[in-house]
């Protein structure tokens, strides 16, 4: 039993760590979010280091390794909230690895491994994917309803770009007919994708939680430092305690994807679930110990926060992914209709 | 004890692992005692008698170092062990105290003499050991005790009171903190001793809880003797020898804990099935997220596990779980209730003891505020205000 990483694992998230230390700085962070830019150079230079194609196929041009390292890999760049256009490439990239045709993975995966033709994935309801990230730019768009999935090519699609909170990634709302079929539901791949958002999700509470915790002990009120008051210190705590639970959840989903398959839509259902509440529930917390000055667009803590917001809702709700939970579980079948 | 970095993360048992669990497995399968009797003495006879089969077969003191008697088990096979045991249903053993902390602290802090004399009367339940540490006015504060141990014609004469004294009805050995010293900073002034509880001057009063029944109980202590040889650890060193005792039953608790909230979740469910609100979207994800936070319990154990295992140094993710479990608890009993509705407040249902019984999960062993205080200084580093 070694719950840990390997080597060769933990030496990805040095390195991943490292240059996205160096390369997004948060000055950097808010100026391409502000500016509603995305670092291409960046971009290239993580497609160039292999990032981009880590779980893909080696004759499609990946490095052919496996969940676990795209999700050390997510949660560094939730770490730094990289603008680089890369979960959702990473999300088309599994469902069409999963479950796409020799020949529709032959088309696009070499794209999506290179960086240079990338895709993005959202959820059909009613005919339209409602939160996109990515969508324009793209070469590809993978859509999964509830009981298929579909590959069109974006040039084919109705792109809307949103508005959203989240000036940290551009999101789209995408209508699309037709396109080819993937098979079945897109295989596992909504659980590999939920297990790479839990990362990320892991990743932007991790930085928020330090944050709070800094602050929490540089600013004095009534003499001290206001980390050494309870309030503030447990709150303090119990933010740990729920980054390390999405952190423990989707380290254990990751290595399901890899290891242990058939207990992948419980365990990545368990992780997105926790972590999509642990992300809002931590960046505001942290707002909440900041006090005044989270509450500032000066202060970096607010971009954060939002793409917790917006992660948690992406690709399925906390709501939706416990009441699979509940399933799974073996509870019993259906909830009840209203 | 450090570990080869292994080619993969493996949440899977190694073959030594697995062979540990289905020795395990199968020794329990013909060993197990059946039910236990009620009645606070038959129950304890009968655990007492499973700890002499748990001896007699090696697995009484499992992580005991094999020179003193155990098995030198490591924390996963600690772990497994107390997952087995729980899944099998197997009664706990009567020494419960005696074999979590006084013998780790005894072979930690003893001379050799001691180790001579305690360790094997703990393994085969011939004594019984209690704790002697809280008292009334100090639980979370525990080096302000005042209990104290007056040196007195070559032995130690001790006068106080005591309190939440598991099985001091049945002990032989008390371990006992009490203050030698009342002119030096509280935490320096304190010795361990090993008291007699079967002397006239320890008296014991059961101590009835809101659950109805006297698990714990009071100890008033007045001039009892503590022979010289009976000090643990050398005078004055009592919070260090104090805190080894509380790390290994906060460790203790860990083992078995994961695995019971498993049990008992699947109870759970059964329960909203029979009264069919198992397709009520509310319970649903009441359920779902008890069931998720018992998961990252279970997580962050065995990755706290592994950090012991690989650096001797437990990661943040260690500290975390004795206040999960408090949580997931609670939330577990407190859902059943809210289940049972009108039925629930009635005596006589498992879920109704368990309901009242939990809300000491987040006292016992360290109130969850204390553990919080723990994390925030010395995970987080943040400042102490006291």
């Amino acid at each position: 039993m070694n719950f840990d990483f390997s080597d060769d694992q933990q030496a990805i998230k040095r390195t991943a760590k490292e240059m996205l230390a160096e390369r997004f700085k948060l000055e950097k962070v808010r100026e391409l979010a502000e500016a509603g830019e995305y670092h291409e150079e960046a971009w290239t230079e993580m497609c160039e280091l292999g990032w981009a194609g880590i779980f893909i196929d080696d004759k499609h041009g990946g490095q052919g390794l496996g969940l676990v390292e795209l999700a050390i890999l997510c949660e560094e760049l939730g770490y730094a909230l990289a603008p680089v256009p890369f979960l959702s490439n990473a999300a088309a990239g599994l469902a069409l690895q999963i479950a796409g045709t020799e020949e529709q993975r032959q088309r696009w995966l070499p794209g999506i491994a290179s960086g240079e033709a990338r895709g993005t994935l959202g959820l059909l309801r009613a005919g339209e994917a409602k939160l996109v990230p990515d969508a324009v730019g793209a070469e590809v768009i993978v859509l999964l309803t509830g009981d298929g999935a579909q590959v069109v090519e974006a040039a084919n699609a109705e792109i809307e770009p949103l508005d959203v909170i989240d000036a940290t990634r551009p999101y789209a709302a995408v209508r699309a007919d037709g396109g080819d079929s993937l098979a079945g539901e897109g295989g596992d791949s909504p659980y590999r994708l939920a297990t790479a958002l839990a990362a990320e999700l892991t990743g932007v509470a991790q930085r928020a939680l330090e944050m709070a915790v800094e602050y929490a002990r540089d600013r004095k009120q009534f003499g001290r430092p206001i980390g050494a008051y309870q309030a503030v210190s447990h709150r303090c705590a119990q933010m740990l305690l729920e980054v390390e639970g999405a952190r423990s959840t989707s380290y254990y989903a990751a290595w399901c994807g890899d290891a242990e398959p058939e207990s992948l839509a419980l365990a990545g259902s368990m992780a997105k679930a926790y972590a999509s509440d642990a992300g809002w529930r931590v960046t505001a917390s942290a707002l909440q110990v900041l006090g005044g000055i989270g509450f500032t667009w000066e202060h970096d803590l607010h971009f954060f926060l939002k793409r917790a917001k917006v992660d948690g809702v992406l690709y399925g709700t906390a709501e939706e992914y416990r009441d699979n939970v509940a399933r799974l579980a073996g509870l019993s079948r259906e909830p009840a209709t209203a | 004890m450090a570990l080869a970095c292994a080619a993969f993360v493996d949440l899977t048992l190694s073959p030594t692992e697995q062979e540990f669990r289905d020795e395990l497995r199968g020794w329990l399968a013909e060993n197990h005692p059946g039910e236990e009797p009620k009645g606070d003495d038959a129950a304890f006879e009968f655990r007492r008698d499973w700890q002499r089969r748990l001896h007699q077969a090696g697995y009484a003191g499992l992580s005991w170092p094999r020179e003193y008697g155990g098995r030198g088990a490591t924390l996963i096979e600690q772990a497994i062990f107390g997952e087995e045991l729980t899944r099998a249903k197997a009664p706990p053993a009567a020494n419960v105290l005696g074999l979590a902390m006084g013998g780790p602290v005894v072979i930690a802090h003893g001379s050799d003499e001691q180790k001579e004399r305690y360790l094997e009367p703990i393994l085969s339940a011939e004594e019984i050991w209690c704790q002697g540490f809280s008292e009334p006015d100090s639980g979370s504060d525990l080096a302000s005790l005042k209990t104290r141990a007056v040196k007195s014609n070559g032995e130690w004469v001790v006068s106080g009171q005591k309190v939440w004294t598991t099985f001091a009805h049945k002990a032989k050995w008390c371990m006992l903190v009490a203050r030698t010293d009342p002119d030096v900073p509280k935490h320096q002034g304190l010795t361990y001793f090993l008291m007699d509880m079967q002397q006239d001057a320890v008296q014991i009063r059961p101590l009835r809880q809101i659950t109805g029944e006297a698990e714990f109980n009071e100890l008033f202590i007045e001039e009892a003797r503590v022979p010289d040889e009976n000090v643990v650890g050398g005078v004055g060193n009592g919070w260090a020898v104090a805190i080894t005792t509380l790390m290994h039953e906060r460790a203790g608790l860990g083992a078995g804990a994961a695995a019971s909230v498993k049990i008992a979740l699947g109870q759970l469910m059964e329960l909203a099935r029979e009264r069919g609100v198992d397709g009520d979207p509310l319970i649903r994800q009441r359920i779902g997220q008890i069931y998720i936070e018992a998961e990252a319990l279970r997580l962050n154990s065995w990755r706290g596990l592994t950090q012991i295992m690989k650096t001797g140094v437990p990661g943040p993710e260690g500290s975390l779980p004795k206040w999960q479990w408090g949580e997931v608890n609670q939330a577990m009993t407190e859902l059943a209730m809210d289940i049972r509705g009108e039925e629930a407040p009635v005596r006589g249902s498992e879920w109704t003891y368990r309901f009242l019984r939990a809300r000491a999960n987040s006292i016992e062993g360290g109130t969850t505020e204390i553990l919080k205080n723990i994390i925030a200084e010395r995970v987080l580093g943040l400042p102490k205000l006291r």
